[in-house]
């Protein structure tokens, strides 16, 4: 009972804040809470499953029931992913810029909703501004790389032979991710932007305590240009989805952030199935350069090489008499 | 009156004039009875006291006895690896490294038919092939990574750049010195100690390559040679001061390998099968197409990862196709690897004969139409298999989903690009694919399209040390060659 | 004219793809009883060209006794398969090799340019045949098949062809001007289809004359005819070819494009001035275990 009356308490709580009052705590008019959802295609489904957890934050306040996603839910995500990804990578890199740095755009606008989401999570406020201000930034960071990264890390490669030869990067296509925990708006949004923006679609598990965040930010994605599908958000469990990342056969890659060592060794066994690219990334200190470089993007392309004749001047031999 | 449409006449390739025998020369080679492991830059007997025979398939005789290493001799090439990482290979100026990796290159050089010849005699590939094409290619290899030692920031802009460690290396038996100088090219280059292990029936040109190794005057410990079947790939992989495996052979082994390291700090590399589709559309160059499909599957007895071995044709043109490639194929030389004229070897093992006849068997009876050509082949015990060509074959055969390791092709036709396409990219493999079509936009929408990572347009089996090589999906992960095969040996950190 | 152009498609042809195979055929290795065979077959299929300004009966009289015995000191050596000399010297040449077996061929149709009206090139060529040619060897017109004027290129050869009457034709593409692998073989095609006997590289005042590439491009489109229709047309690299290993890998080529049927010197010739003594030094050495040198075979 006493979990239901701290519910209470942070409904009103935030009605006072929204609505307005009338001075003695009664709301002249009830806010009205936002249901959080999945974010799968392009749409808000709920989770086919029903079921839910309890997002509190530090002080043990319900901040909102959350969908506790399901392994369908994700082979649903998993299929959208698939159905979005080709055309996302023949997108031109021009345009794949310009929809990462309309998320800037849309998330700067956004600023104040953010921060209040951020500090509903038990950021202050300082720490909560410094995370959004560095989520925007690193939006318009990735926006940029969209069109360079290919001028840098490809290829062209002088062979021995008469041949043109040149390797260039490719998306890996369907990216599974398990978001940091921590920092549920720029961590989500450092695993997100460089797989997208080498031209993968992504289905990432949201972190589970900061969930709000990740789903506040799908709006901003859906809002963005950005085509149903490139990006997928689960909110749940990570002990209960992590043999389903790991061992989807239609999955090109899982991006795991963390440094469990039982999910590591469960990953990479499972990944062998069908050799999925299983790469580790270290959370801490997402403020630090390192989640933004293109060596991120890197991370989950492939190296294409192509090769193709070179005709020369038909000098070879022959002579008169 | 109307041309009647009957079959094409054929050409009579039984001459008057025929080539007489051209064995290359094996006077100047010389194979020990006996070969122990390379450990600390010496030749140690193996603690199993045991040896297994490297024998020539194509006579089967036993060319030589092959230390059998086990879980000691392994760790101690480990320990042996290690101890040079930190006391001499990571402390030396990059580069003198790279003089040390050049000196090996011109060694491989000077020594290349001697090479060539021991290549053929131990793995039954044609002399032709090991004297233009594996020989060369492994020094140009060792040539080109020697250069990067000292370059390597390069190659990495803004980032930091450190070598593994310890690499624990294994190889197939299909390119065996090629795969050797894959392997430990880039690693020493980059600044790595290395573990590796030829296979059990292609031993012999990486204990050449020890001698040579020796001769170069490498620091003790800095590269070990380990022989052994499985068993001592396994003691490798499973060694827990290897800091990294990098594993070329079959998707299987590659899984296995991946669950092995799973949990541990590892890097890994993985350079497994393929079924790679070759492409050929109406407009393409067809002489030179069908001269591309010959190269992809009958190249090195179609013992190799990248062959083409689903041929995807273009209805309106299948019939000429299969026609001028049935003709081709009559003019192909089946026998002694050593005969210059060869053009196709000796299956590299009985166990590979076998498999590849099984596939033969299955082809049959899944209804595929059937042609081999009517060359001869040698009487003798080793190992032969005629180039083999199944038509009318369906993406549900075995014989096309399978990779069978060996000179046989699957035919199918295809009506559009489109179709070409979805069956191209229709298996869980993903190393490398063929296409040939005299039009350029088409070739970059195929070339863009086909989910692989090598693409050959207008062309078929080409390599080059610069030009990296690597899969997709079930083909494995990793680059080797070119700029990306240096990543598969350092830490990048930026 | 009888005969109207034909609608057909030529293959496209990747040039470094033919490079390749040609170069294939180079590794062949040809030793002892099986290189023996080669140099004579292949020695029996020059054409033993002199095709000079400074022509003379004198020099043709010459040209002509080496190609009924090429060398003395070799018994039992084949004869060449023709002497190729320019129409005023056919009859010369024709009285000398008569009862031979060796065929005179002429090159006309103003040989080497081309650049002539055609009614001049047919007369050329019924001279050339009146004065007892076995094979007129004809030139297209390089500048009308460069302009995309194929109808004219092959209607003329199909005059020429009329006015052979006898003789057999071989037409010159001279590839060395034509510039591309493709309009070598589409030459090819054109000339086959207007109804060459033989298709020919070069005449050798062009440089690159013969290559293997070329030929082997020009062999395909025989086989490709020949699949279609079954009838078989010959084929003439020449200029170029002096050494007794190219002829060979030459060879190799016919061998593994067409096989038996082409090994003779009905269907295949090669054009050459100095190769028929490099063939017999080479058989010499084969014979006789030991280098030889020029000193010892005629140089006619």
């Amino acid at each position: 009972m006493a979990k239901r009356k701290t519910t209470i308490k942070t409904l009103a709580k935030k009605a006072t804040q929204n609505g307005r009052s009338n001075g003695n705590g009664t709301p002249v008019r009830l806010a009205v809470q936002k249901t959080y959802k999945l974010y799968i295609g392009g749409a808000f489904p709920r989770t086919e499953s029903g079921r839910y957890y309890k997002l509190k934050n530090n002080s043990n306040t319900l901040i909102a029931n959350m969908c506790l996603g399901s392994r369908k839910d994700f082979r649903n995500s998993v299929v959208a992913a698939r159905k979005a990804q080709g055309k996302w990578a023949s997108r031109t890199a021009y345009n794949r810029s310009q929809i990462l740095y309309r998320i800037a755009e849309m998330l700067e606008e956004r600023r104040d909703q953010f921060i209040a989401t951020l500090s509903d999570l038990g950021y202050t406020a300082k720490q909560a501004a410094r995370e959004v201000d560095a989520t925007v930034d690193r939006a318009v960071h990735y926006a940029g790389w969209a069109d360079k990264y290919q001028q840098i890390y490809s290829a062209v490669n002088p062979v021995a032979s008469a041949h043109f030869n040149f390797s260039v990067l490719e998306p890996m296509g369907v990216v599974a991710i398990f978001a940091p925990e921590n920092h549920g708006l720029l961590g989500l949004a450092s695993a997100i932007f460089p797989a997208i923006c080498g031209g993968n679609a992504v289905v990432i598990l949201a972190s589970e305590k900061e969930a709000t965040a990740a789903i506040n930010f799908a709006e901003v994605l859906h809002t963005s240009d950005l085509p149903g599908g490139v990006v997928n958000i689960l909110t749940g469990k990570r002990a209960e989805l992590r043999d389903h990342f790991a061992t989807h056969k239609d999955v090109n890659a899982f991006v795991y952030y963390g440094s469990n060592k039982a999910d590591k060794k469960a990953i990479q066994t499972q990944a062998a199935d069908n050799l999925k690219r299983p790469i580790f990334i270290d959370e801490s200190d997402l403020f630090k350069n390192y989640h933004e470089s293109p060596y991120r993007i890197l991370a989950t392309t492939e190296t294409k090489t192509t090769w193709h004749p070179i005709a020369s001047d038909m000098t070879g031999g022959g002579g008169a008499y | 009156m109307a041309k009647k449409n009957t079959s094409s006449p054929a050409l009579n390739f039984a001459t008057d004039w025929t080539y007489a025998p051209a064995p290359e020369s094996t006077g100047h080679v010389e194979i020990k009875k006996q070969y122990n492991l390379f450990i600390n830059g010496e030749f140690v007997k193996p603690s199993s006291k045991k040896y297994f025979d490297t024998i020539n398939p194509a006579t089967g005789e036993v060319l030589s006895k092959i230390a059998e290493a086990n879980d000691k001799d392994v760790d101690k090439a480990v320990k042996a690896a290690r101890k040079a990482y930190e006391t001499v290979w990571s402390k030396m100026p990059a580069k003198e490294r790279g003089k040390y990796v050049y000196r090996i290159a011109r060694l491989i050089q000077e020594r290349a038919r001697e090479f060539s010849v021991i290549e053929s005699l131990d793995g039954g590939k044609p002399i032709r092939e090991s004297r233009d094409i594996d020989i060369p290619l492994a020094a140009a290899h060792f040539f080109y990574y020697a250069g990067w030692a000292d370059k390597l920031p390069y190659a990495f802009p803004n980032a930091q750049v450190k070598p593994l460690g310890v690499a624990g290396q294994v190889i197939p038996w299909n390119f065996p010195l090629l795969m050797a100088a894959w392997k430990i090219a880039p690693a020493l280059a980059t600044g790595n100690t290395i573990v590796i292990k030829p296979a059990e029936t292609t031993s012999l040109t990486a204990l050449k390559l020890a001698e040579l190794i020796q001769d170069a005057g490498l620091p003790p410990g800095v590269v070990n040679i380990v022989t052994g079947a499985g068993a001592t790939g396994a003691a490798i992989v499973n060694h827990p001061d290897v800091d990294k495996i990098a594993f070329t052979g079959s998707t299987g082994v590659g899984k296995i390998i991946q669950r092995a390291v799973a949990g541990t700090d590892k890097k890994v590399t993985l350079e497994l099968g393929g079924k790679a589709a070759n492409i050929i559309l109406e407009d393409a160059p067809i002489d030179q197409a069908v001269e591309g499909i010959i190269n992809g599957i009958y190249f090195n007895q179609g013992h190799v990862c990248c062959a083409g071995s689903r041929l995807f044709v273009q209805e309106s043109v299948a019939e000429e196709v299969i026609h001028k490639l049935k003709t081709r194929m009559e003019t192909l030389i089946v026998g002694d690897p050593l005969d210059k004229n060869t053009d196709i070897g000796a299956i590299n093992s009985q166990n590979q004969l076998k498999t590849i006849k099984e596939y033969i068997k299955i082809g049959k009876g899944e209804g595929a139409e059937f042609f081999q050509p009517s060359c001869a082949l040698p009487k003798n015990g080793g190992f032969w298999c005629k180039p083999t060509l199944f038509t009318n074959t369906a993406q549900s055969h075995r014989i096309v989903q399978e990779e069978i390791f060996g000179p046989v092709l699957a035919v199918q036709t295809i009506r559009t690009v489109e179709e070409a396409l979805t069956k191209a990219n229709n298996t869980p493999y993903g190393l490398s694919a063929g296409v040939w079509t005299d039009k350029g936009s088409k070739i970059f929408r195929l070339t863009s399209k086909l989910k692989a990572g090598i693409i050959w347009a207008n062309t078929f089996n080409k390599f080059d040390p610069t030009s990296p090589f690597g899969g997709y999906k079930e083909s494995g992960f990793g680059r080797e060659g070119g700029v990306a095969g240096l990543a598969a040996y350092l830490n990048v950190k930026g | 004219m009888a005969k109207t152009y034909p609608s057909f498609s030529s293959p496209t042809i990747d040039q470094v793809g033919a490079e390749e195979r040609a170069a294939r055929f180079t590794k062949r290795s040809i030793k002892k009883a099986a290189k023996v065979q080669a140099l004579k077959l292949a020695l029996n299929m020059v054409d033993l060209t002199t095709l000079e300004g400074a022509d003379t009966p004198g020099k043709v009289q010459q040209l002509c006794q080496k190609a009924l015995h090429p060398h003395l000191g070799y018994p039992g050596l084949p004869t060449t398969a023709a002497v190729c000399v320019y129409p005023t010297m056919v009859r010369v040449a024709k009285n000398l090799v008569k009862g031979s077996g060796v065929k005179v061929a002429a090159v006309a149709t103003a040989f080497p340019s081309g650049q002539a009206p055609q009614d001049v090139k047919i007369r050329d060529t019924k001279y050339a045949v009146s004065e007892g040619a076995d094979e007129v060897d004809m030139v297209i017109s390089r500048g009308k098949f460069l302009s995309g004027e194929y109808e004219y290129v092959y209607d003329e050869i199909a005059a020429i062809k009329e006015a052979c009457g006898k003789a057999r034709l071989k037409v010159i593409l001279e590839t060395g001007e034509l510039g591309t692998l493709d309009n070598i073989r589409k030459a090819s095609d054109i000339a086959i289809l207007a109804g060459a006997d033989f298709i020919k590289t070069s005449t050798g005042k062009i440089s690159p004359a013969a290559t293997m590439p070329v030929t082997l491009v020009m062999l395909e489109a025989i086989r490709d005819y020949y699949f279609k229709t079954g009838t078989m047309i010959g084929m003439k690299p020449a200029g170029g070819i002096r050494t007794a290993k190219q002829a060979v890998h030459y060879l190799v080529m016919v061998r593994e494009t067409l096989g038996q049927d082409w090994l003779t010197n009905q269907w295949f010739r090669f054009g050459a001035s100095s190769l028929a003594n490099n063939l017999i030094l080479q058989l010499i050495k084969q014979r006789d275990g030991v280098y030889g040198s020029m000193d010892y075979i005629s140089k006619d």
